[in-house]
């Protein structure tokens, strides 16, 4: 049993936790039981929603487009998880050293995090432009005839990559700086004695000791990049011929273009349970390879 | 246990004061109707013109006010959509004929054929018969058209006269188009002869040129594949690949064709006449032409009208306002004065002012080509529709498809978006 004071205490904090706890009640809480319930649905908005049972989920297994744009995700992630994080860690490294700069550096890499995705997408979409474009015109010069990058199904989901690789770059980055200077000098001046070289350095010191860092980082981005929508809208809405379709661009057309709010709400409970299964995965796996030290 | 109780409390309180946020109503005392209006045709260049219509309509209905709001036309459907699904339906909005069909078979739109017998003081042949009729859905009338525009065969001249080529006339055919733009292309001066854009709503039209359809009569059969489309998607796509008259995506490279045009690149140019006043400041000389056809002329036609609400409560006053902007010589006026599209009035006096107007010389042919128009192919799920011919054109533009296999593969996937 609470005591008297113990209660008083307790709607004291709930006072204070209220605004946030009303906010996420109604902007996220009731729409996403909403989403659930909708989706066993038909609703296009105007007549009332009508019960079909798991009809949507039934149909999803046919959906060509739903395949793929979960390809196409799929895709995206392959490209985009291994370069952001080796890239990231790379730079981390660099800049971890008492270089001349580093200061300039470490915010260099950090202003694409902080500028809208709106932004970033349309000036890729100009440096990706194959005759008047920066890329085609570096490529030139050294006597590679670029693709038409967006206007080419096969080059679409490349550009599209680099480009989300290029703004979350400093995100990840300064992740791993902060796991890299949790990393205790004693070790290094240890193995230094010892007369080990920098690459076993690297590989039995620093990498096993941002073991968590890159298990939080991992998560996160993949999270991230199952959502990745902003600059697929932008920069090629899906096309050419449909070669950068993915997900959440699935959810946005079926829901506001064909207004089929059951069926989009039936795609992102697949897209949450797919998160959702992968990052079960990793949390048991973790136990095996990630080390959170004392 | 008690803390369990604390967050029902927490919950309830919140219940609360979410509902006593909702519910209020807005009746005017004394018979003064406030009325609103949802629109996204003006945009900010014509804000200013809808303020003078809406002055001259309350004018004349000194108890009714127009409370308009406006939104861009990418967000405008899904905005309306919500409303109408949130019970906060506009009294009047403003739907483009291709939507129109989606909002009346859904049972969004109030029938206005009584509202129409009742009223003396209209009588639908104050409108463009053809484009009154567009806002029709199983015969009832569920709209009024307030303006229309079409598209129509730009020219350059000066481009025309240094090949030493005869302006297009009206009984050009697609070989006549292609000897003048073979004539006229001069790819070391980036000059190209035509220019139509490979996309679904240039298909529709030019395959009607050819006297194909994408549906027949009755809408119940897809008529994708048939001879008549394959050979007019051919002839789009060759323009492009074989003859190099028109420019590719690549060559384009993100210029809008409009632009291409302005700059004396395009000696052809088939696009809307809401171009007019965009093409004003050329430095050369242009004029306008009907379509060449294949064995048939064609016009695009599109269509804004304005649709009453099932569930308003001011059906009366709603309905003098769509008739106001639809058929009052008021609002054409104004329309025709600051260039907003064309008014569907058949005032022949109207008319005759927007006829006078240059450039181009030849605005007769936006009448003439009324004769021949082709309004777009619209099913209920015609979102779907143009996705699924997006993706596959683009198709057939990257040479990844052959026109015969593209159509093919469309058939029956566009006669399943019919069967629903």
């Amino acid at each position: 049993m609470v005591g008297d004071k113990g209660f008083k205490k307790f709607l004291v904090i709930c006072i204070f936790l209220l605004p946030n706890f009303i906010g996420f009640i109604f902007f996220i809480g009731v729409p996403i039981l909403a989403s659930f319930g909708l989706s066993f649905t038909e609703w296009d908005l105007i007549s009332n929603p009508s019960w079909i049972g798991i009809e949507h989920y039934k149909a999803l297994l046919g959906d060509e487009e739903f395949r793929s744009a979960m390809f196409h995700t799929f895709y995206f992630i392959a490209g985009y998880l291994p370069l952001v994080m080796s890239g990231a860690l790379g730079i981390a490294l660099v800049l971890n050293k008492k270089i001349r700069g580093r200061v300039f550096f470490r915010a260099a890499y950090f202003v694409p995090v902080i500028t809208s995705w709106v932004a970033v997408s349309l000036i890729w979409k100009w440096l990706f432009n194959p005759t008047y474009g920066l890329i085609n015109y570096g490529l030139s010069l050294i006597g590679v005839s670029g693709p038409a990058w967006l206007h080419d199904p096969t080059w679409a989901m490349p550009a599209i990559i680099l480009t989300s690789v290029w703004k979350d770059l400093g995100f990840v980055m300064v992740i791993y700086l902060a796991g890299l200077q949790g990393i205790s000098p004693t070790y290094y001046e240890a193995a230094d004695i010892d007369g080990a070289s920098a690459w076993q350095k690297f590989r039995n010191i620093t990498l096993p000791l941002l073991n968590s860092t890159t298990f939080f980082v991992l998560i996160i981005s993949l999270i991230n990049s199952f959502q990745v929508f902003d600059q697929v809208m932008i920069m090629t809405e899906g096309g050419p011929a449909g070669s950068t379709t993915v997900l959440v661009q699935q959810i946005y057309k079926h829901a506001f273009d064909y207004y089929e709010m059951g069926y989009a709400s039936a795609i992102s409970w697949v897209l949450f349970f797919i998160i959702f299964g992968v990052t079960l995965v990793q949390m048991k796996l973790q136990k095996r390879w990630v080390d959170y030290g004392n | 246990m008690k803390k369990w109780m604390g967050m029902v409390a927490l919950l309830v309180m919140v219940m609360m004061v979410a509902a006593g946020c909702s519910s209020e109503t807005s009746q005017g005392d004394d018979g003064k109707v406030e009325l609103d209006y949802f629109t996204f045709s003006p945009g900010e260049a014509h804000e200013k013109d809808l303020k003078k219509m809406i002055e001259e309509f309350e004018k004349q209905n000194p108890n009714i006010t127009i409370n308009y709001e406006m939104a861009a036309f990418e967000d405008y459907f899904t905005k309306l959509q919500t409303r109408l699904a949130g019970g906060d339906a506009p009294d009047t909005f403003e739907l483009n004929y291709e939507n129109f069909v989606n909002y009346a078979s859904k049972g969004a739109l109030m029938d206005l054929d009584n509202l129409i017998q009742e009223d003396s003081d209209f009588s639908s042949d104050q409108l463009n018969q053809e484009a009154f009729k567009a806002f029709q859905y199983n015969g009832k009338q569920y709209g009024m058209v307030e303006s229309f525009s079409n598209v129509v065969l730009f020219y350059n001249k000066d481009l025309f006269d240094e090949a030493g080529v005869d302006y297009p006339t009206a009984d050009w055919t697609w070989e006549d188009e292609l000897a003048a733009a073979q004539k006229i292309t001069n790819k070391e001066e980036g000059v190209y002869g035509t220019y139509a854009p490979i996309q679904f709503w240039e298909f529709y039209k030019t395959i009607a040129q050819n006297g194909g359809s994408v549906f027949n009569e009755d809408m119940t059969k897809a008529t994708v594949n048939s001879e008549a489309n394959i050979e007019a998607l051919q002839w789009m796509v060759d323009k492009v690949n074989k003859y190099n008259v028109t420019p590719s995506e690549e060559e384009l490279s993100g210029q809008s064709n409009g632009d291409l045009f302005k700059a004396g690149k395009i000696a052809m140019l088939r696009t809307g006449i809401w171009m007019f006043d965009g093409f004003k400041d050329t430095d050369f000389e242009w004029d306008i032409a009907l379509e060449p056809g294949k064995t048939q002329k064609a016009h695009h036609f599109f269509a804004n009208g304005l649709a009453v609400s099932k569930d308003t409560e001011h059906a009366e006053a709603a309905w003098k306002w769509v008739k106001f902007m639809s058929a009052s010589e008021e609002a054409a006026q104004i329309r025709i004065d600051n260039a907003w599209e064309l008014p569907a009035v058949s005032n022949e006096e109207l008319v005759q002012d927007y006829l006078e107007q240059t450039p181009p010389e030849s605005r007769q042919v936006v009448f003439d080509a009324l004769d021949s128009l082709v309004v777009p192919p619209v099913i209920e799920e015609w979102n779907k529709l143009t996705d699924a011919f997006s993706k596959e054109l683009d198709l057939v533009k990257l040479g990844d498809k052959t026109p015969e296999e593209a159509l093919n593969d469309l058939q029956p996937k566009v006669q399943d978006l019919i069967d629903k």
